[in-house]
């Protein structure tokens, strides 16, 4: 019998086994590339390396204006698309009852996740630019001040692209907070807006800021998008101005001017390198810090989720 | 005995008194309309984008019809040395016989993204039967967001492996007739698609009732049988979707193909040529073209066919999806 029954399951060993190995593998080929890079990459790290300019036709130095254009287009991103994304959400959620049109807007949202990242660049080309910039520039006289690409409009073509993960992290977040909960602040007088504000949003914060960590992450690792709005291969100063109110003068990033980033960067350095050799050690170094830093958010972003999920299971 | 708890005047309506709660409740229901309608504005944004993005490029686009023409996307025209004219398929907008053919761009597209489908399907199916039917409840919590971090790796960092290592290590291996070429570019891409077919090959799994399982195991049916031959059928549908959504992401994809299959427009089937996709030729070629000339709104052109490509293999995906979530629900 016993003997019987493993030999009927020979098959099935022998393909649950494969698919196992099939998982193992996908496993250790994230592990190797990790792997190659960090192994590469460390030699080059340091504190040097993260903050000083490219140096000598981009072959010597580090990668500081692109850390730095990095996190001011992204700076301007989240300010952009959260607001946006969870407003949305709100409105599906809180507001909208079940109809065609909220599902024409549930379709919009999944069609936009899949819009090709390369369209997005077009999009902000083609609206952004030359259509919101040209007319800002006419409308108020700057001359070409908005009509050409330049950190924001990159920012704001970005967060449409992450504007479906925040819609989504956000809705399962407002999804989770219980139906009763809503009931007792209504019951007990409250407007819908006073019930939303009070009791629905700040039980679903942890959920919105892991929506927006991984919105974060997205944005950070894009290039195709940005390839044509206003991305430099090098800047000798950073996109920064002074913002003067009479005597005091603060610098502040200026939305205006073209900017370095760390995902084109890898892409300038590995594909136009005036010499290969010599630039190789630095492309890997800023890889491995763009990795690091996708790997680390979305590291957070998954432990809060998780804590996040314990925390109204126990509820 | 109640009354005497809470003052009573309060509870008393006097004339001006009610005028006032009027005025109160009138304020009050003012501003939560004014909150909701900014609520229902914002939600429509992702469907104002979609429509916004189908404007913008279709607004460029056209003019490559009226200045290019419908037939010159598919063949153009080249006179030969020997004066005789040959209708060739050649993306050459630079030239000043500028031809505009998408095919082999089409060609190059269908050449990376279908192979890296095919072996994604493979792996990515494997692995979404592992995480939902195989693996330990643990390692599966431990597991998932590995998944999770496999598709969180920028495009341009593989991009950047495949192209110093990949490459040599195809090359080694089966010594192609360029060293950066279709295949390189296809296992690149199945990187990407690998997490996207894994997870939902898994919420699909994970939707098939417990019951059909028991019932399964109740008639004697093996693990390995119980996934073959009762939830691998159920979930056809959502599997199917997952695979179609995957492949859209293969067409749409851009850096890992611009850095690692060669860009060389060719018109061939053979997987071991450098090739071009359609995305690669935007992301390679809008930096340089002048605003306004033919070869820019061919390029917006190009935008287009990519975009509604990939809104119907989403739309289809979804329906399926939708369809797949009303079945499964009891």
């Amino acid at each position: 019998m016993e003997l019987g029954k493993k030999h009927k399951d020979i098959n099935g060993f022998i393909f649950i086994n494969l698919v196992r190995l099939m998982f193992a593998f996908l496993v250790g080929l994230l592990l190797l590339i990790i792997g190659i890079i960090a192994v590469n990459g460390y030699p080059v790290m340091s504190l040097d390396f993260l903050i000083s300019s490219p140096a000598n036709n981009m072959t010597e130095g580090g990668i500081g204006p692109a850390i730095f254009g990095t996190i001011a287009v992204t700076f301007f991103m989240v300010l952009l698309a959260v607001p946006l994304g969870v407003s949305a959400a709100i409105f599906l959620s809180e507001y909208a009852k079940e109809s065609i049109y909220t599902k024409i807007i549930r379709t919009s949202i999944n069609n936009l996740a899949g819009v090709p990242s390369i369209v997005f660049g077009l999009f902000g080309l083609g609206f952004f630019v030359l259509f919101i910039g040209k007319n800002l520039d006419e409308v108020l006289q700057t001359g070409l001040l908005f009509g050409q690409p330049a950190l924001l409009w990159a920012a704001a073509t970005l967060a449409v692209l992450v504007l479906p993960i925040v819609i989504v992290s956000t809705l399962e977040a407002l999804n989770s907070v219980p139906k009763s909960h809503r009931d007792a602040a209504i019951g007990l007088g409250a407007t819908k807006w006073q019930t939303i504000r009070d009791i629905v949003f700040p039980q679903a914060k942890p959920g919105i800021l892991t929506g927006t960590i991984l919105a974060i992450s997205r944005g950070v690792g894009e290039t195709a998008p940005i390839l044509f709005l206003g991305c430099a291969f090098f800047l000798p100063n950073l996109p920064v101005a002074d913002l003067c109110i009479g005597d005091y003068c603060i610098p502040m990033i200026n939305p205006t001017e073209q900017f370095m980033y760390l995902a084109y960067h890898i892409f300038i350095l590995s594909t136009q390198s005036a010499n290969p050799t010599k630039t190789l050690p630095l492309q890997y170094g800023s890889t491995l810090v763009l990795i690091l830093l996708t790997i680390l958010l979305n590291i957070t972003a998954i432990i809060f989720r998780y804590r996040f999920r314990k925390a109204l299971g126990r509820n | 005995m109640t009354e005497n708890i809470l003052p009573r005047h309060q509870f008393e309506v006097s004339p001006e008194n009610s005028h006032y709660s009027k005025k109160i409740v009138r304020s009050a229901r003012i501003k939560e309309t004014l909150i909701k309608s900014y609520f229902a504005a914002a939600g429509t944004a992702a469907l104002i984008f979609i429509i916004l993005i189908f404007i913008f490029l279709f607004k460029e686009g056209i003019n490559a019809f009226n200045n290019i023409g419908l037939s010159d996307f598919i063949y153009g025209t080249r006179t030969m040395e020997d004066g005789t004219v040959k209708t060739v398929y050649e993306w050459y907008p630079t030239s000043e016989n500028a031809r505009y053919s998408l095919l082999p761009l089409l060609l190059g597209t269908l050449l990376t993204a279908i192979p890296a489908t095919l072996i994604s399907t493979v792996l990515g199916v494997a692995a979404g039967i592992y995480l939902s039917e195989i693996a330990h409840p643990k390692a599966k919590e431990f597991l998932k967001p590995v998944l999770e971090l496999f598709a969180a790796i920028p495009t341009v960092v593989l991009g950047f492996i495949m192209l110093v290592i990949g490459a040599t290590f195809f090359q080694d291996l089966l010594h192609p007739a360029n060293r950066l070429n279709a295949f390189v570019a296809s296992v690149g891409l199945t990187l990407v698609i690998i997490p996207v077919i894994a997870s939902l090959t898994e919420d699909a799994l994970r939707s098939i009732p417990m019951d059909l399982r028991n019932a399964a195991y109740g008639l004697g049916a093996t693990k390995w049988q119980t996934i073959s031959k009762v939830i691998l059928p159920a979930a056809f549908s959502g599997v199917s979707a997952s695979i179609i959504l995957g492949f859209g992401r293969a067409i749409g994809e851009t850096m890992i193909v611009l850095m690692a299959s060669g860009n060389a427009a060719n018109f061939t089937m053979e997987i071991f040529r450098s090739a071009r996709t359609m995305t690669a030729t935007i992301a390679a070629e809008m930096g340089e073209v002048s605003q306004g000339s033919d070869h820019y709104y061919a390029l917006f052109f190009i935008g287009v066919v990519l975009f509604v490509i990939t809104f119907f293999l989403n739309l289809i995906a979804e329906m399926i999806i939708s369809k797949m979530r009303k079945k499964n629900t009891f």
